[in-house]
């Protein structure tokens, strides 16, 4: 049984009918079976037009899906031989992010990402993959050992944010944010961040630097949230604000991929599947795998200080200014 | 019978007191006589509550007098994403600027500390809440790049709110744009003294306010990642007392010292002597 987002119900509604139909036929009618095919075309041609219509409030909501591949189901998916690390060495394992060595295509990579859970249980475990500064820290010590032994990096974002905590402030989460910031500009290694799903502020940043940055089709990239924002900027009086100014606020943020890249801040969008990654999960990774085969290529014929050079000249440029 | 006769007319005629004459302090909410505080270079004389002070007011108070050239004083947001509220943000920057007399939230560029030649970038909480957009992150790496270039010690005092989400991903980059010039700097040799003004927050000490050397914060400034108010509705218990002021940093090992403002020069100098000592020449070293 799938889930279905608001502006999906025609879809579910059709979907299942087509279902009822073919527990009834169970393969024997041929009548039946003709007009099962008929409504799954009639379908298909209803998803791909509410997809192309889609809002970037719209967008958010499949980014947050909850069936959404999330970064174990990806490297499930594209690597092998995934081994996983833990702990910062200095206070604790977050199991807000994942880290560890694996095999992409041959090529052994250190592997890190944001992970949010699935069920109650694992979500509350994971904390809805909002790290603490352990979880950056882990990060920042996994990319320092891919950097020893001459490994790229691969990152995969989906996080909706630092997590705002007493412990988190604590430890210093500003510190362990602007840190991975900085240590990732040195790294003489190839880097390249996966945006899967909620790129997240600062928190989604804190892994998001790198040679080349991808993003899946439907996913968002923001500064703030949607709802973050329009608490401070559409608040009128005391009133509270519901999905109508979070629909306001997403257009404005300009946080779609589609938006991103015409910004001029990531490099490629990775297609996915009709009605998101989630709907079929293989076709997204293998999309996602042929992507990073490509920029993998590419980078590692670089020398490792052309790398660092042009990384640091890629963010040199995004808000470069001239004055008047 | 009274001893004193109360004159009711004289009480209910109420002197109109000028805007402005009195000033409550953020800290312990006393109401304090205005002058008093600018004589104390904005510092409470009841808490040592420091007050949030212009960029201008700041770069006099630590730079040698007349040695300050200001660099990027013409930049200008492009409104990246041609942003609207429930304000247009061109005309919110425009208010901004009209209120302020400064172009966005930083001020940045050459000065002499204690004779000493060094890069200063200070950002200014009246604008727009010290927010970082493409201005403050444009002016910010070229005071690295700029420090780099001339072997100088880098300096910035902080004080904002966050990223500015007007600018939405283009000022988050700025994060990544500004950590990436303190790394290329570091690669020089010469010190980066970061000061923490009240308050310091989210993409700022996210960045490169959290990057320094040495981290130096004024007395009882707010400093953090989260805004207080988002983690309570987060966690949903109250708050510990101190929580995420200097002195709660200092305690948890996030920065070096607290200093006073008026000793803040000083400190600065003392620091250069160490740390940018192969340039050190002790003629130079008048404050």
């Amino acid at each position: 049984m799938h889930y279905y987002l608001d502006f999906e119900k025609p879809v579910a509604e059709l979907e299942n009918k087509i279902e009822e139909l073919r527990r009834l036929a169970d393969g024997r009618d041929m009548n039946i079976t003709a007009e099962i095919k008929k409504l799954e075309k009639k379908a298909q041609d209803l998803r791909a037009d509410i997809f192309s219509k889609i809002t970037p409030w719209q967008k958010t909501m499949i980014a947050r899906h909850p069936d959404r591949p999330y970064t174990l189901d990806y490297i499930r998916l594209l690597m092998e031989d995934f081994i996983e690390l833990h702990g910062d060495r200095r206070f604790a394992d977050d199991p807000a992010i994942v880290a560890g060595f694996a095999r992409f295509r041959g090529v052994p990579v250190a592997v890190i990402g944001h992970q949010k859970g699935r069920g109650t249980k694992e979500r509350i475990e994971r904390n809805f993959g909002q790290p603490h500064p352990e979880g950056y820290r882990k990060a920042l010590r996994i990319m320092k050992l891919a950097e020893r032994f001459g490994n790229p990096v691969i990152t995969f974002i989906d996080t909706p944010g630092a997590y705002p905590g007493i412990g988190a402030e604590e430890r210093g989460q500003s510190e362990a944010i602007a840190r991975n910031l900085l240590e990732i500009f040195r790294l003489n290694i190839p880097v390249i961040p996966v945006i899967i799903g909620e790129g997240g502020s600062g928190g989604a940043l804190a892994l998001s630097v790198g040679d080349r940055i991808l993003m899946l089709e439907h996913s968002v990239y923001s500064v703030i949230s949607p709802e973050g924002c329009a608490a401070i900027l559409w608040k009128k009086n005391s009133n509270s604000v519901g999905p109508a100014e979070y629909a306001r606020a997403s257009e404005a943020l300009k946080l779609t991929a589609q938006d991103i890249l015409a910004l001029g801040v990531i490099d490629e969008i990775i297609p996915e599947p009709l009605g998101g990654a989630h709907r079929d999960e293989q076709k997204a990774a293998e999309a996602i795998g042929s992507a990073l085969k490509r920029s993998l290529d590419e980078l590692m014929e670089k020398p490792p200080a052309v790398l660092v050079e042009e990384r640091y000249r890629k963010f040199r440029l995004i808000g470069k200014l001239a004055e008047v | 019978m009274a001893w004193f006769k109360k004159e009711k007319n004289k009480i209910s005629k109420r002197v109109k007191i000028p805007e402005g004459l009195w000033v409550k302090c953020n800290s312990c909410k006393e109401i304090i006589y205005r002058k008093e505080v600018d004589r104390n270079l904005k510092v409470c004389p009841k808490c040592n509550y420091h007050f949030r002070i212009s960029a201008r007011e700041r770069i006099s108070l630590l730079t040698d007098n007349g040695s300050f050239t200001e660099i990027g004083s013409g930049l200008v947001s492009n409104d990246p994403l041609n942003f609207r509220d429930q304000t247009a943000y061109k005309d919110r920057l425009n208010e901004s600027r009209k209120k302020t007399g400064i172009n966005d939230a930083a001020t940045a560029g050459s000065a002499l500390i204690g004779g000493r030649p060094v890069v200063i970038i200070v950002l200014d909480f009246a604008f727009m809440g010290g927010s970082m957009g493409s201005v403050v992150g444009e002016k910010f790496t070229m005071a690295a790049e700029k420090a780099a270039e001339e072997e100088s010690p880098l300096i910035s005092v902080a004080s904002s709110g966050g990223a500015r989400m007007q600018e939405g991903i283009i000022s988050l980059m700025q994060m990544a744009k500004t950590s990436a010039s303190v790394a290329w700097f570091k690669e020089k040799g010469m010190p980066y003294i970061s000061i923490l003004a009240d308050p310091t927050f989210g993409g700022v000490s996210a960045s490169f306010a959290m990057l320094g050397d040495i981290i130096i914060a004024e007395p009882k400034s707010l400093i953090g990642f989260a805004g207080p108010r988002v983690i309570e509705q987060t966690i949903k218990q109250q708050l510990p007392e101190n929580f995420q002021t200097a002195e709660f940093l200092l305690k948890h090992g996030m920065i070096d010292m607290i200093v006073n403002r008026k000793e803040l020069k000083q400190t600065i100098i003392r620091l250069l002597s160490f740390t940018a000592a192969d340039k050190y020449s002790p003629k130079n070293n008048e404050p």
